[in-house]
């Protein structure tokens, strides 16, 4: 029952962070605060579902660094809405669409389909260790993808502003 | 509610707000006084009362609570009445993951002196730590002034920073205790280890020599990783903006840094939230590498034997736990006044300084530290093996 009301409370935070985020796009600062809002609701939803690694890390990295770095460069740049320029390309709204529709329709198929009861799970689930054990030998070939495409990230930022630079 | 727990969560708060919190602003007054060849905050008194000074917390407090409260015109209301709370707060609640005591049976039931012995124990104050940038990046957005911009800003790449560089840096660590839970990062440190063991190991030594033996170093993380004591205490002082890493409050060019714009007891908010930090500091740095609880040379398991055997088990554990909670308490006194001798000893860095030190040193050395740790790891495994 508690689990219930939890779940439903934080499940209306991180969609209401998620609308305010898009209601609020012409104050980029709000817009950025709302998405941490769902990032925090979605790391709670995590820690209910036992997964108590994976939510802290969300908030560490997610709400912590990443948005926090948005807020640093909305507040750098002082950027408005008029200075960024609408978006110039219509086929990366069509993209948009696409993968936007895509994601929806494997998220509802992966709802509809899901069945009570939940399967059980022991005492260690979602603890650290386990998480790191599964981390670095069933899902080892992602998790090192993943760090290529961090690394070439990295790379590109520093190429791009050496550029600018010289 | 378990009223262990609500007792344990009182404890923890009394002593970092209601103790440590105010009596550090009269530390602090008499320990750069002292530092300074003068004589300090004494002024205060009642009825003719002064006590060296000890009334000043007392004073600053109505002094806070009565200011009035300004909002500066252009401000946003609501995040600025909010920021103070975002700062003050995870302050305020890190310390449930810190152990200050063992686990001790009395009287039928057990006492584990931590609030939440949480499995991902580190990193929770990690992720609350990273959750109050925000209290200093949106203040000076949402008092709509300049210099309030300015400190904000570099309070954010200061602490984003930084978080890198703290995060990296104790991984050592929980590579040799196996756990980043804080209980059994202390339980670990209790250990000792010979110094000269390796000598016996490669065979320059015959087996079973005495100095050999008698020779040991408790296991704590300053012996075992001094680098990376070094490292997360330089990271996460930094993470606490006070000096000799202030410069997001700067006052000589940026009058108060990111909260200019507040007064009263908003105002109040952060400075309690550095000071309690200050503790926080204290207790995590103790908890992760001088031993926690730990008196050194001496096991829980020792300690709580011979105290039984002097007055009953029961009294014994609950004696221990007593001891136990003081040697924490000292450890934890020693590390706030090194953290305030080294406030008042060293100049403020500049910016280009303090980025410098937190991306081409500190990351390259805690990097550099796992990858020695790992090795040495290693050959300590090949060699008792």
């Amino acid at each position: 029952m508690t689990e219930l009301v939890l779940f439903w409370l934080f499940a209306v935070v991180a969609v209401a962070g998620g609308i305010g985020m898009l209601l609020n796009l012409r104050n980029t600062v709000a817009s950025a605060l709302c998405l941490v809002l769902t990032m925090l609701a979605l790391a709670c939803l995590f820690v209910l579902l036992l997964a108590q690694f994976v939510g802290v890390i969300q908030v560490m990295v997610y709400a912590g660094a990443i948005i926090v770095l948005f807020l640093f460069v909305i507040m750098l740049l002082n950027m408005e809405r008029d200075t960024l320029g609408a978006e110039t390309y219509p086929v990366v709204k069509v993209l948009a669409a696409i993968f936007t529709v895509a994601v929806g329709i494997k998220l509802a198929t992966v709802v509809a389909t899901l069945r009570t009861p939940w399967a059980e799970v022991d005492e260690a689930f979602g603890t650290t260790r386990e998480f790191g054990q599964a981390l670095f030998t069933d899902y080892v070939l992602p998790f090192e993808l993943a760090s290529i495409l961090l690394i070439a990230g990295i790379v590109g930022a520093i190429v791009l502003a050496k550029q600018r630079l010289e | 509610m378990d009223p262990v727990l609500v007792g344990k969560a009182v404890f923890i708060f009394l002593v970092t707000v209601g103790l440590f919190g105010p009596v550090m602003t009269w530390i602090e007054r008499k320990q750069s006084a002292l530092m300074q060849d003068r004589v300090g905050a004494n002024r205060a008194d009642i009825l003719g009362l002064r006590v060296i000074g000890l009334f000043h917390p007392i004073a600053d407090a109505i002094k806070m609570l009565t200011k009035e409260d300004t909002v500066p015109t252009g401000a946003h209301r609501v995040l600025h009445a909010l920021c103070p709370f975002i700062a003050a707060t995870p302050a305020l609640i890190s310390f449930a993951v810190i152990p200050y005591g063992g686990t001790y049976t009395a009287f039928g039931r057990e006492f584990n002196l931590c609030v939440a012995d949480l499995d991902y124990g580190v990193l929770y104050i990690f992720a609350i730590g990273s959750v109050a940038t925000y209290g200093s990046i949106l203040a000076g957005w949402a008092g709509n002034n300049n210099w309030g911009i300015l400190g904000s800003l570099r309070a954010s790449a200061q602490m984003i920073s930084y978080e890198v560089a703290l995060g990296v840096s104790v991984i050592g660590m929980f590579m040799i205790c196996g756990s980043v839970r804080l209980t059994d990062i202390g339980l670990v440190q209790q250990e000792t280890f010979r110094l000269f063991g390796f000598l016996e190991h490669f065979g320059w030594i015959a087996p079973g020599t005495g100095w050999v033996d008698a020779i040991t170093l408790p296991m704590w993380g300053i012996l075992l990783q001094p680098l990376a004591f070094f490292i997360f205490l330089g990271a996460i002082m930094a993470e606490n903006k006070r000096p000799p890493f202030d410069l997001p409050e700067a006052e000589s060019e940026l009058v108060a840094g990111y909260f200019t714009e507040y007064s009263g007891m908003k105002f109040g908010l952060y400075l309690l939230g550095e000071w309690t930090e200050v503790v926080v500091i204290a207790g995590l740095v103790t908890a992760l590498f001088l031993g926690g609880w730990a008196i050194p040379w001496v096991s829980d398991v020792a300690l709580i034997g011979f105290l039984s055997g002097l007055v009953g088990s029961d009294w014994g554990n609950l004696l221990a736990m007593l001891v136990h909670v003081g040697v924490f308490l000292v450890k934890l006194v020693f590390m706030i006044f090194f953290q305030m001798i080294l406030r008042w000893s060293l100049p403020r860095f500049r910016y280009d300084q303090v980025m410098n030190l937190g991306w081409k040193i500190m990351l390259p050395l805690s990097l550099a530290n796992i990858l020695l740790t790992g090795l040495a790891m290693l050959v300590v495994q090949e060699v008792t093996s």
